[in-house]
């Protein structure tokens, strides 16, 4: 058992457990923060994606001692303005094609999408379906064309 | 009560008699109402009906009709509440697994009511034994069951907010007008619903009767409306099961055998185990050895750390190709003999497929000495409720059962085995669980959709079809949930009853749209102890594949175009439609490169119809493309595909439905199989099941939801498994040359390495950083 210290929506955290615990768990289990979900443990469904420092990352892969108290976590609950309430242009999109079915993985959708839509635009680009074909995040429910759709008129507003 | 007529229509039609429903006052604080789930609210015709001793043919009455009737005779009334805020709370007697039904129930609320959507608060009603037959969801029978109730105890409300209002200013009700949540009166009243909630409530409970508003009204009903839970799910507000805090139900695991059903012999170091970092309790269960810590990070070490010696399961010996040869063996003979006209006779294996949802089984339970409470998402909570309270030696009433919005379904959640497995380690323990499967728990143990051969014989001459008979063998699958009450539960877990209730889904769900002879369906089972249930479309995906590239082949026999051909055999003007409307939307014979074909084909079911055009890539550039942990192959590259459902509640939802369905046919006929190994299956995640993903969907995919035909909602949201599945390999078929008859079409290459099966579940990777983008 040790304290660990990070940022998680913008609010500084410690939390006392084991070094190899997985930042999934630490989330979910001793912090409550429940968008990001279980759905493999392996980092192949993608269910749990987060950001870590404004990348894209799962965190059912990290052991807590990987993140530092400078290090800022970024849930599907910390995506919309902290102030005004205002959602993310993905979220908005997400809501305007109506994606979600059971809604499980979309948490985990929307942080991979929006990570995605930068990763283009740093590279000076749009993004392009090759891109949305490399989305890995599974969903069971098949909503794919309707995610493609939401990203594609998302990325126009970010 | 006098009959209201309607007023005659201005086009000289005759005015129709308003059909009335009865509905019910009842006594409470503020309104209240409610009507009788069951198959007739008519008046005139009191609703008495029972499961029919014989099962008529499918296109007669079919299991949705089933399941209708079998509510009937239930007494469990559904009661709307108005709240003193002009809000109205409905708790529905089914599960929300992501098809919809509490944004399509709210419209019907919101319609019949005249209040805005926002205003309907609909949650999943616990398991109320009352209720016996009605708390099944299944079947695709949700919409069709609760849209006459629903809307009556609605009509109810609104009827008696509007003489409500003009009791208290005392003008006649019929020159009032309900609106958008307000009863306003021509000389310039107004009241909101939530003013009037108390005025309005009963003082006793008493049947009315009352008419519903006409198609023609419809405001709400057939408009494209967004889910009612759609910003919970983007802001990650959408609780699941795994996502309740209840006190003290700490992170719970299971270690499981190596093989289905295997049990604990002995284990060498539960002390041990019980000592390590975070573990509270380690103890043997029926299912394996239970292990219960702060985090389930903690739960996985313990389970990887557990060394258990196992015992055997009743079918180790089972796999793949030991399964087929029984199927084959116990394959019924067909009737008509190939005589004096020309036959095709084809044989289709379809392999043991994965019903598992994202959310794994899960379910949180805190058993006390005189008491249960569960949560989880469950499809058949009454039965649940019964087993866990048989298991636990308590009451029926004293084990309530939260059915909790489920994470998917796909035939999973038809069975409690997490709820049940959570109340049995609750109890070992003492102690309240949050007991989660890991993923390859949920792909290796939990309940699969068995391996079945489906064999056809079609005789033809002279331009006719003059036999169609389709034998399908299936490993037998578990309609344990029965209609989702106890009684029945039972008798189809008794070796006749089993049989029996199998059979009668089977000619329940199966009827042939074709003008085909003499035609047979019939189904055997084979009985091994493997986890089964239903997934998603049940037997027709598998059934109508095989006949649909039948018909193609029939189509190509008799020189005809696969289009063309259907047409003409087709029984119904509106099964036409349906598919010319494909044909339209998808271009059907456009010029495609060598190595792409169309394919096209149809599925009618639950009242529904629907139409599928696929589009593949068969080219070697493609079918090779390079897909790192998981399969390319084929690629379904552009689909139409086009939904009948009588009338059409939530096109929208509809819509997303449809999606669903076409990405499950595409993965069933291309990609998703579970390879059976010695007992066992060896996919154990989403890396070694490849269900359909980004880089296998269609890029270009066009879903037609047609305006209403027979003004009943039919069911919808399994309808399209079988079309899309059927056209995926139709296409498959054209664009190679070859028709496919094993399924998926990658089954017979394992593209994956198999993860061990001792310890049962991998360990997390500590390598997250290094894949960031």
């Amino acid at each position: 058992m040790s304290p660990h210290t990070f940022l998680v929506n913008g609010t500084r955290v410690t939390v006392d457990t084991d070094d190899k615990v997985r930042l999934l768990w630490v989330l979910r289990d001793l912090l409550g923060i429940t968008g990001p979900k279980y759905g493999c443990g392996i980092n192949v469904c993608k269910a749990c994606t987060s950001h870590l420092n404004g990348k894209a990352f799962n965190p059912c892969s990290v052991p807590v001692s990987a993140v530092g108290p400078d290090d800022e976590i970024t849930t599907i609950e910390g995506i919309a303005d902290a102030e005004s309430g205002t959602l993310h242009p993905m979220q908005e999109e997400w809501l305007a094609h109506d994606v979600a079915q059971c809604g499980y993985c979309q948490p985990g959708q929307i942080m991979a999408a929006i990570a995605k839509v930068n990763q283009a635009h740093a590279q000076g680009r749009e993004i392009s379906d090759t891109d949305l074909d490399e989305i890995r995040n599974i969903c069971r429910c098949g909503t794919y064309s309707r995610i493609r759709d939401a990203v594609k008129t998302a990325a126009a507003k970010m | 009560m006098a009959h209201q007529r309607r007023s005659p229509r201005r086009d000289g039609a005759p005015a129709l008699e308003r059909r009335r429903f009865l509905g019910y006052l009842l006594a409470a604080p503020t309104l209240a109402v409610a009507a009788r789930l069951g198959a007739d609210l008519s008046s005139d015709t009191p609703a008495e009906a029972a499961i029919p001793s014989l099962p008529g043919p499918a296109d007669l009455l079919d299991l949705g009709d089933a399941l209708t009737l079998a509510a009937a005779p239930t007494s469990g009334l559904i009661g709307i509440q108005l709240n003193r805020d002009g809000t109205v709370s409905f708790a529905v007697p089914r599960a929300e697994v992501g098809q919809g039904i509490t944004t399509t129930v709210a419209m019907l609320i919101a319609e019949e009511m005249d209040l805005p959507l926002e205003k309907v608060g609909v949650n999943l009603a616990d398991a109320r034994p009352e209720l016996v037959f009605n708390q099944l969801t299944g079947g695709s029978n949700s919409v069709r069951s609760l849209y006459t109730p629903v809307r009556t105890a609605a009509a109810v409300a609104r009827r008696r907010l509007l003489t409500t209002a003009a009791e208290q200013w005392k003008l006649d009700p019929a020159t009032l007008t309900a609106r958008d949540g307000m009863i306003r009166s021509s000389a310039g009243h107004s009241a909101s619903y939530g003013s009037l909630a108390e005025a309005a409530a009963s003082p006793r409970t008493e049947e009315v009767s009352t008419t519903l508003k006409a198609a023609e009204e419809f405001r709400i009903i057939g408009t494209p409306t967004t889910r009612i839970d759609a910003l919970d799910a983007v802001t990650g507000r959408k609780q699941f099961t795994m996502d309740l805090a209840v006190p003290d139900a700490k992170p719970t695991m299971i270690c499981r055998p190596p093989t289905t059903s295997g049990t604990v012999r002995s284990v060498a170091n539960l002390g041990a185990v019980a000592a390590m970092p975070g573990v509270t309790d380690v103890v043997e269960v029926s299912s394996g050895v239970a292990v219960r810590a702060e985090t389930f990070g903690q739960c996985i070490d313990a389970v990887r750390a557990l060394r258990v010696d196992w015992g055997p399961g009743p079918v180790d010996g089972e796999s793949d190709a030991s399964v087929e040869d029984k199927l084959r063996a116990a394959t019924l003979p067909m009737a008509v003999p190939p005589v004096l006209t020309k036959t095709i006779d084809a044989e289709f294996v379809f392999n043991f497929a994965s019903n598992s949802a994202l959310e794994t089984n899960c379910a949180i339970a805190d058993v006390r000495a005189d008491r249960a409470e569960i949560w989880s998402g469950l499809k058949s909570p009454i039965v649940a409720q019964e087993q866990i309270a048989a298991m636990l030696g308590l009451p029926i009433p004293a084990v309530t059962v939260h059915v909790v919005t489920g994470g998917g379904s796909f035939g999973r959640k038809l069975f409690g085995d997490a709820a049940l497995e959570a109340a049995e380690v609750s109890q070992a323990m003492g102690k309240p669980v949050k007991l989660m499967w890991h993923r390859a728990d949920d792909s290796r143990h939990g309940r699969t959709h068995p391996m079945s051969i489906s064999r056809i014989r079609v005789n033809h001459a002279l331009g006719n079809v003059v036999s169609y008979e389709q034998r399908h063998t299936s490993v037998t699958t578990d309609f344990g949930h029965g209609l989702g009450e106890i009684l029945t539960a039972v008798a189809a877990k008794l070796p006749v009853g089993d049989v029996g209730f199998s059979q009668t889904v089977f000619l329940l769900s199966q009827s042939n749209p074709y003008n085909f002879g003499v035609v047979t369906n019939l189904l055997n089972e084979v009985p091994l102890k493997f986890h089964t249930a239903s997934m998603r479309n049940v037997y027709s995906p598998n059934v109508v594949c095989a006949r649909e590239l039948v018909v193609d082949q029939l189509a190509s026999a008799m020189g005809q175009d696969p289009l063309t051909f259907r047409r003409g055999f087709l029984k119904d003007e509106r099964f036409r439609t349906a598919l010319d409307k494909a044909a339209e939307v998808g271009q059907w014979g456009r010029e495609l490169p060598d190595g792409m074909a169309q394919g096209i084909a149809f599925h009618c079911e639950y009242k529904s119809a629907s139409a599928v055009l696929v589009e593949i890539d068969c080219r070697p550039e493609t079918v090779e493309r390079p897909i790192r942990d998981g399969v390319g192959g084929p690629r379904v590259t552009r689909v139409a595909a086009v939904v009948d459902a009588g009338l059409p509640i939530n096109p929208k939802g509809l819509e997303a439905q449809t999606i669903g369905c076409v990405n499950d046919g595409i993965a069933l006929a291309l990609t998703s199989s579970l390879h059976m190994d010695n007992g066992l299956p060896l996919e154990a995640s989403w890396d070694n099941y490849f269900y359909t993903r980004q880089w296998n969907t269609p890029p270009e995919l066009e879903v037609v939801v047609l305006p209403a035909t027979t003004g009943e909602p039919g069911g919808a949201g399994e309808l399209a498994v079988a079309s899309a599945f059927a056209a995926t390999a139709a296409a498959y078929g054209r664009a190679t040359g070859t028709m496919p008859t094993r399924f998926p079409i990658n089954h017979g290459t394992l593209s994956f390495e198999p993860k061990p099966t001792v310890p049962p579940i991998p360990d997390s990777p500590v390598d997250g950083l290094a894949h960031t983008f």
